[in-house]
């Protein structure tokens, strides 16, 4: 057995030195550092998540609420013997110097944070160090962004709401902001004894509560019993088990997309390695029969081949997870942005997960169609006819592309979405192979009446048909990914500004109050703008469905959020003009005397509202309930203000109100926001601009971290490209020595594999084309929901695209071609 | 071989490649089979040689009845007792001169076999082409490659199958001198199947094959 394995590794060695395996190689080190890279970079994250969490919550547990916690609770934690701090967090603007910006201010009560440490400079760009202090009455700690942003240093005064406050240092490290992957606005840090004089906290703000607290381990996990029994709608736990759920949630789906990504990559280094293993097994067919005839068992040379391939799948996985490793540093760097904490070294759980998906495809790809060489009759050292018997592909590869179905549906970690994405692989392969196999067809056709190397080249196109078609195909997946990215991306984002009309509002105000309208009209009036149009906002629990209380633990995810949370309810006698009615009826006087609701569309739909649904909802403390009768379609990209739920004004006209408006401002008024800011102090002006640049900022980071991930496909894409082109590598010299013993000069034998190539090359890309024009259509209408414009560039770049990756094959092709007198290579094959 | 016939199907009759052959060679003979093309050499050789399963008769190879073992054990006679050379050679493409002559061995689990191939490539006259991969020796070199091959394990027996067909007439006399060498030198028994007559005179013995059938033996 020891024998046989050393033999094995002398093989492997042999084959390798001659060049046999190294597709293979390559195609397993693509795949398995594609795979890698990213569960690496998804592994540091989580690390960072879960070593981090006292950090991360600046407490052992945290209690969480969008009201204040009652005294009962504090007294509680109190009693218990834990150590107790608190924080506020609301968004409002800052002023200094005339100017206005939207900060997220934090007030912390003494003792904060009780694990971790703040640090802070004396100034900006100058050597900061740890503090167990927090800002003390009067003074606020601002961060670089507030800094630059308000041209603010140490010593000076800053405006928040009604009062003053001084610049006591620049905030450089607060642990529980540490991984914030979509900071709205910079951070102010002040004492929370100084919220209440600001008057920024009114009616309408949306702000949150924290307590904090930190003990022995046993009293912090009798706290959160106690704690978890009672609470109530819109308060949560959080404790080092579940840190910052909302971040390791967008890391979980982050990781599944990109994960999908990676395995586009696994697919088509699966096709690459069918490919190489089948010339692997012509190459060997005689050496096989010849073992055989010498007197090698069939046992003997399965082990053999068994334990070559093994070996070779073996250091191929290892040298996949270095690249992997190499690869997530990469990762890393293009979203750094995002990921602002230190990131320690990933575990070796991905590597292993790698150096598995790379066995696999070895065994799902390479071990079945090998292990029918030992059909190969040992008479065919005498009888160069014989071969092993023909099986069916489905027979040959049934392993490997169930291999292929169970990655993709572990990868997305639901069935579901794995057998989704697993049909629209199949559906394109199927789809992009039927129509480059007719394209084949129908050149090949053609090729009469062409001239002698086009008709030649074309003659060929179909006489290979089978393998062409796989090399255009998996180019074509290949080229999509990187017309998907580039071209279709740029369209679609062109296409949704374009939408977004010039004069479409750019500012929201919030938390105006009702006795604020009419002095914010003069003022609006007084610098000549339009009069903005204000709606009230009355924040809203919803309780009970058709009679039913709402049952929160039955919504996921993004609709969980949206139960738990209050709503923004808003009442007027009409639907806004610029909301679409797609059920119902508008307001009638009935519903206006007995109380209606109007729901958007897609809420509706998430949470199983329909019309005719009555619906309960809470306002503070008193609770009412209304029928739907309407339901609205929005356009959100309109900019203008929208609302989930719309009541008869009967209903909330007298609860607690606060207005909201949004209104067009030109870039030359840009002063406009400072002077508002500081009439109005308590008013909240957000720059949607800023907001939709720093969305784009976060999307470009994570496109740039996909693309890296496509590259692997790309690369893969190119592997089967190269695998295809040696797969009939050897009839293409024969042919070219048959050309040139017959007399064809040797530009006419590369001008008639030129013709093959760029036919080739040509029908991928314009599949590739159609199909990046086709996602692109999918993603405007059903994501985005707007009509597509194509871009006709696409049509020409996919093609050039297609060519110019052929253009190395072709190369690579004709030098094996042409590269010995046609003597020997008649000889030779 | 006693009895030794092999029929196939061909279409709905069947065509007899192989009638009632009986033929006995002895230790140390040199046997020439020949016949035209057709005439059922290859076949006989395929079947002499436990790779093929004839339709009657049975083979008996130093005492061992071929035909009652199964394919494996078919094998483990052959690394026993055979030795092959072919008329395309046959060597593996992505092995050095040295690493070919050493394959039978190694998988026979000769510990020495590296000693024993250069051994034997220095005796076939390639001592200086021991590196050299199949497509950078010429065909002669590759034949001689081959026959060190075959004559590495010292077979009882070599079975050769037109070994100068792919040859120019100077070098497969070289090779042909190189295989009675050889043949004397270690005593094997030879079976050799060409067209070429006077390769075949060469030979104490000849078979001539006609139709399936012995012509005269």
């Amino acid at each position: 057995m020891l024998e046989l394995n050393m033999l094995s590794l002398r093989m492997l060695l042999r084959d390798w030195r001659a060049g046999e395996l190294r597709i293979l190689a390559i195609a397993l080190v693509v795949a398995v550092a594609s795979v890698t890279s990213v569960g690496f970079f998804a592994d540091r994250v989580r690390q960072s998540l879960t070593r981090e969490a006292h950090q991360l919550l600046g407490a052992d547990l945290v209690m969480v609420a969008d009201h204040p916690w009652s005294e009962a609770v504090r007294d509680e934690i109190a009693r218990r013997g834990l150590r107790l701090a608190q924080s506020v967090g609301f968004i409002s603007m800052a002023r200094a110097r005339d100017q206005a910006q939207l900060v997220a201010i934090k007030a912390v009560s003494d003792g904060y944070p009780l694990r971790g440490k703040l640090r802070i400079a004396p100034g900006l760009n100058l050597p900061d160090e740890e503090t167990d202090l927090v800002p003390p009455r009067g003074s606020v700690w601002v961060d670089e962004r507030l800094a630059l942003a308000l041209a603010l240093a140490v010593g000076d005064v800053l405006e928040l709401g009604d009062i003053k406050l001084g610049v006591g240092a620049i905030l450089t490290l607060e642990p529980d902001r540490g991984a914030s992957f979509f900071n709205i606005a910079p951070r102010l840090l002040m004492h929370v004894d100084d919220v209440a004089a600001t008057g920024l906290v009114q009616t309408g703000s949306r702000v949150w509560y924290h307590l904090l607290a930190a003990g022995q381990r046993e009293q912090v996990e009798a706290l959160e019993q106690w704690a978890v029994s009672g609470l109530g709608r819109g308060e949560s736990l959080q404790s080092l088990s579940n840190a910052r759920p909302e971040i390791r949630a967008s890391l979980e789906r982050a990781h599944k997309f990109i994960g999908l990504t990676a395995l586009l990559a696994v697919v088509l280094a699966a096709v690459a390695i069918s490919l190489a293993t089948r010339r692997y097994i012509q190459r060997h067919l005689d050496g096989y029969a010849v073992m055989r005839c010498t007197g090698a068992s069939q046992r003997q040379l399965c082990g053999l081949f068994a334990g070559e391939f093994g070996a070779l799948g073996a250091l191929a996985g290892v040298a996949g997870c270095i690249a992997g490793y190499i690869a997530q540093f990469a990762i890393a760097w293009l979203v750094a942005e995002l990921v602002a904490v230190p990131l320690p070294q990933p575990s070796l759980l991905p590597a292993l997960q790698g150096f598995l998906i790379g066995l696999a495809l070895l065994l799902g790809f390479a071990l079945p169609p090998l292990l029918r060489l030992k059909n190969v009759p040992a008479l065919r050292v005498i009888r160069r006819d014989l071969g092993p018997p023909r099986e069916s592909a489905l027979a040959a590869y049934g392993a490997g592309l169930a291999t292929i179905a169970a990655l993709l549906v572990w990868q997305a970690g639901e069935a579901k979405l794995g057998f989704i994405v697993l049909g629209g692989f199949g559906a394109a392969f199927v789809l992009f192979g039927c129509i480059a196999f007719g394209a084949l067809h129908a050149l090949g056709g053609a090729a009469g009446a062409a001239g002698l190397t086009w008709r030649y080249g074309l003659a060929n196109l179909r006489r290979r048909a089978h393998t062409n078609t796989v090399q255009i195909l998996s180019l074509a997946l290949g080229l999509t990914a990187i017309l998907l990215l580039t071209f279709t991306r740029g369209d679609l984002l062109a296409t949704w500004k374009a939408k977004i009309p010039a004069d479409a509002p750019n500012r929201f105000i919030v938390n105006i109050q009702p006795e604020q309208r009419t002095l914010l009209f003069e003022f609006f009036r007084d610098h000549g703008l339009a009069l903005p149009e204000t709606y009230p906002m009355v924040r809203g629990r919803w309780v009970a469905h058709n009679g039913a209380p709402v049952d929160v633990d039955q919504y996921v995810e993004r609709e969980r959020r949206l139960v738990e949370r209050e709503f923004n309810l808003s009442y007027m006698d009409a639907v806004p003009a610029h909301n679409r009615m797609i059920a119902g009826r508008g307001f009638t006087p009935q519903d206006l005397a007995r109380g209606a609701l109007s729901v958007e569309e897609g809420i509706a739909r998430s949470l199983g509202w329909k019309l005719g649904d009555r619906l309960s909802w809470q306002v503070a403390g008193q609770t009412f309930s209304a029928p739907i009768v309407n339901i609205r379609k929005l356009d959100w990209d309109s900019m203008r203000v929208n609302f989930f739920v719309i009541a008869t004004p009967r209903l909330l006209e007298s609860a607690a109100t606060s207005y909201i408006t949004s209104f067009h401002l030109p870039q030359s008024e840009a002063q406009f926001a400072n002077r508002l800011s500081q009439r109005f102090p308590n008013l909240t002006v957000v720059d949607m601009s800023v907001i939709l640049r720093q969305a784009q900022n976060v999307m470009e980071q994570v496109i740039r971290a996909v693309q890296l991930v496509f590259l692997f496909a790309v690369g893969a894409g190119i592997l089967v490209l190269y695998s295809a082109l040696l797969a009939t590598q050897d009839e293409r010299v024969q042919e070219a020595a048959v050309m040139r013993a017959l007399g064809a000069s040797r530009s006419q034998v590369l001008a008639a594999q030129r013709a093959e190539f760029i036919a080739l090359g040509l029908i991928a890309g314009l599949l590739a084309a159609a199909g990046a024009t086709a996602i692109g259509f999918v993603i405007a209408s059903q994501v985005f929901q707007f009509a597509y414009h194509v871009n006709h560039w696409v049509w020409a770049a996919g093609p050039l695209l297609g060519v110019m990756c052929v253009a190395v094959n072709m190369v690579a092709g004709a030098r094996a071609a042409l590269s010995q007198p046609p003597i020997l290579a008649l000889r030779e094959v | 071989m006693n009895g030794l016939s092999k029929v196939v199907p061909d279409g709905a009759d069947t065509l007899a490649i192989l009638q009632d052959i009986d033929v006995e060679v002895m230790p140390g003979e040199a046997v020439a089979v020949v016949g035209t093309s057709g005439s059922g050499k290859t076949t006989l050789l395929g079947l002499l040689a436990g790779l093929d399963t004839p339709t009657a008769g049975s083979v008996a190879l130093d005492g061992h009845d071929v035909y009652s073992l199964d394919e494996d054990g078919r094998a483990a006679l052959r690394s026993k007792l055979l030795g092959f050379v072919f008329q395309s050679f046959h060597l593996l493409p992505a092995l050095n001169a040295t690493e070919n002559v050493m394959l039978p061995l190694e998988l026979a689990g000769d510990r020495d076999a590296a000693a024993h191939a250069v051994a034997m490539l220095e005796r076939v006259g390639l001592g200086k082409r021991l590196r050299h991969y199949p497509k950078t020796l010429s065909g002669g070199e590759q034949q001689r490659v081959a026959l060190a091959r075959a004559f590495v394990i010292r077979p009882k027996l070599l079975l050769a199958d037109e070994p100068t067909g792919n040859l120019d007439a100077a070098t497969g006399a070289a090779i042909i001198d190189l295989i009675f060498e050889l043949n004397a030198e270690r005593g094997t028994t030879l079976i050799l199947v060409t067209h070429d007559e006077m390769l075949a005179r060469r030979c104490g013995r000849l078979i001539r094959l006609s139709g399936g059938r012995i012509e005269n033996a």
